[in-house]
């Protein structure tokens, strides 16, 4: 039998007009942006109820991603805590590799609507970007991808992918080199290419409507999941864990499970070296409110609102920001939201690997290994549901580096 | 009245058109910021933008991006820009200042304290880049309040709802950025700003103030001839850069090349006091 308990506030009726989610979210950009964020949300509007857009877009999630993705149960894995059933939500399977690419083939059917040309991305890991550069191919539209000159140093496998694509990759050398500098560069490209450009924000933050549109597309996640607990076992799971970086696979996951309230939810931050050691990035358990890149959200920024350098051993949660909903979320009690070292995720990492056969994402391994500590606090009968967000064949060469070990 | 509206006021009154120079607090040195503000002054600087420096000036082009960075690595944040505007003070009384930045330092400093040390200081106008209409209302009003003009964007793609709105809020000018893209782009359509500062007029009395894309006398003396007021940013801080290891030849340079936009733009737009 089904209980739902319904909580207090509607949250799908969240965000308002404007963006907001409470205090967070909203619009903060340049002049120069707003008519293309009304004419985006106008588009969006349109097509986000239209029979014939969605049709397509389940089309494509069908047989280009491979979707529904597989709920797995961890058995071996589980039996190791002694505690709850582990189950993973294997986002790996898509398509390129990630959950990225639910969101980039839905903006991509919008930008072809709209009449675009030209997209534009922003990449950390480099996954969102090979996701952009992938259904720019598929579309034949040009793809320009703004990386963190850092980051390109890092990720050169990503990068390779993306130029075989056929997109270019911009190195950003302005700031810190990293995401966030690309994303600074990604909307100074926008402004001054607007007529032509459609820009893919990969998150869940920036200016309204990308939280929202992209909240939308990765959805696709927890209304699989809970279609699969429901069939496989005719209950919801008793809890959600999925890491947060700007967190689009934690909200994709989470957000058709927030009205049932009976439904414990978590997400991990990266705590890096340790949140004592100021060199993590953990922006919801250890940063405060601020505007950054055109939302109103939790931020890592000094006493003077300077953002500072975060750090991860997982670049995709590398950000000094994170999505507006997230700290909505947190600041409302709905869901918990805790960080895991880089030492606690590479365990995670090492034994997902050897006891179940999946090598995942060092992003998703920050789920894992608070899932880790979480099982076994909880009943054998109980069941708690991993987004397993990615697959970690980009991240081996970081690992064995990290082991002493040179491929 | 205050200092801004006095000051358009007077340009009113001589048919001069306002110089808005910009410079990045602290850039090239902290040290530097003030003697350099009273050299703009000297050049014939009627308002003067001080920029505020932030770790990620999305809206600024590599110029300012690189002058801010500059700043920021000499431990130049908001209070210390305010500290900056109080020094400017003790010796000028007369020209309005603007500090032209991004929300965050002001969110993290919080707006009451913000406004309150901003007002003791001597500032007179604020522009806050990432701050669109929609969501400048809380700050707007406390600025307002305070006697501190809230200055907006208004961008070619700006609809005529947009501009009445920013309008409504807006005090002191309003600030016409003259082409898509970031400061110190380089296309500048004098016959499009041209048109589009007619439509403006329509929605408002406020002087117009036109910025992005004015580089020298020559496109300096042009929008003189349509706009209220030039804004000089991007321009002003490369040839900073240029000298900044000499500071007293950076402010003559610099003090040279602003006082020929200065006559190109008294000339272009009819001036009395020079005629």
């Amino acid at each position: 039998m089904v209980r739902v308990m319904h909580s207090p506030v509607n949250f799908s009726q969240f965000p308002d007009q404007g963006g907001h989610f409470g205090r967070y979210g909203g619009r903060f950009v340049a002049e120069t942006l707003m008519e293309a964020l009304h004419e985006l949300n106008e588009a969006w509007r349109d097509c986000r109820h239209d029979p014939d857009f969605l049709a397509e877009l389940d089309a494509d999630l069908a047989r280009y991603v491979g979707r529904p993705s597989p709920l797995y149960h961890a058995e071996r894995w589980s039996r190791r805590f002694g505690g709850a059933q582990i189950y993973l939500k294997r986002e790996d399977l898509n398509h390129t590799g990630a959950h990225k690419i639910n969101n980039t083939v839905g903006q991509g059917l919008l930008a072809k609507r709209m009449g675009k040309t030209r997209l534009i991305a922003e990449t950390g890991a480099g996954q969102h970007g090979v996701a952009s550069a992938t259904v720019a191919a598929r579309l034949g539209m040009k793809c320009v991808v703004y990386m963190g000159a850092e980051d390109i140093q890092r990720q050169a496998i990503n990068v390779y992918r993306m130029r075989l694509l056929g997109a270019e990759v911009e190195p950003v050398t302005s700031g810190s080199r990293t995401l966030k500098d690309a994303l600074n560069e990604a909307l100074r490209d926008w402004v001054a290419n607007v007529d032509d450009t459609f820009y893919m924000i990969g998150t869940v933050a920036g200016p309204h409507p990308y939280p929202l549109m992209v909240r939308e597309f990765q959805a696709v996640i927890g209304r699989e999941t809970r279609e699969q607990m429901l069939a496989e076992h005719g209950c919801l799971p008793d809890a959600l864990v999925a890491c947060v970086g700007g967190g689009s696979n934690a909200i994709g996951l989470f957000h058709p499970f927030l009205n049932d309230s009976e439904v414990a939810i978590y997400g991990v931050e990266a705590a890096g070296f340790g949140l004592d050691t100021g060199r993590h990035a953990a922006t919801l358990c250890a940063g405060r409110p601020g505007v950054l890149h055109g939302n109103r959200t939790y931020l890592l920024n000094d006493d003077n609102g300077q953002i500072i350098e975060t750090h991860s051993v997982s670049a995709g949660l590398d950000y000094p920001g994170v999505g507006p909903e997230h700290a909505w979320l947190k600041d409302i009690g709905r869901a918990q939201y805790v960080a895991v070292t880089d030492a606690e995720a590479l365990r995670a990492f090492h034994d997902l690997t050897r006891i179940e056969g999946i090598i995942p994402a060092l992003e998703s391994s920050h789920a894992l290994a608070y899932a880790a500590q979480l099982a076994p606090t909880m009943r054998s009968d109980q069941r708690i549901v991993v987004n397993l967000s990615g697959r970690g064949d980009k991240d081996i060469y970081t690992v064995a580096a990290l082991d002493g070990i040179q491929l | 009245m205050n200092r801004m509206t006095r000051r358009f006021q007077e340009l009113r009154r001589t048919g001069r058109k306002a110089l808005i120079p910009y410079i990045a607090a602290g850039d090239p040195h902290p040290d530097q910021t003030v003697p350099m503000l009273h050299t703009l002054v000297q050049a014939g600087a009627d308002i003067i933008e001080l920029g505020v420096p932030f770790s990620d000036p999305m809206a600024d082009g590599p110029i300012i991006q690189k002058a801010c960075e500059r700043a920021l690595a000499q431990g130049m944040s908001l209070r210390r820009v305010l500290e900056l505007v109080r020094a400017f003070r003790r010796s000028d009384m007369e020209t309005p200042l603007v500090l032209m930045g991004y929300l965050n330092p002001i969110e993290s400093m919080g707006y009451d304290a913000f406004v309150a040390d901003a007002s003791e200081a001597g500032v007179d106008g604020v522009l806050t880049v990432d701050l669109p209409p929609e969501e400048a209302p809380e700050l707007a009003e406390r600025l307002i309040a305070a006697d501190i003009d809230p200055i907006f964007l208004l961008a070619p793609t700006s609809s005529i709802e947009r501009v009445r709105r920013a309008a409504e809020l807006a005090r002191g000018y309003l600030y016409y950025v003259s082409l898509k893209g970031v400061t110190g782009s380089a296309a500048l359509n004098v016959a499009e700003v041209t048109e589009k500062l007619a439509m403006i007029r329509t929605c408002t009395d406020l002087p117009l103030g036109v910025g992005f894309g004015i580089k020298d006398p020559l496109t300096a003396a042009a929008i003189a001839q349509v706009a209220d007021a030039v804004v000089i940013g991007s321009a002003l801080v490369s040839r900073m850069a240029e000298w900044a290891d000499d500071p007293e030849r950076m402010r003559r340079e610099v003090g040279a090349w602003l006082s020929a936009i200065r006559q190109a733009m008294s000339v272009a737009s009819g001036e009395r006091a020079v005629l």
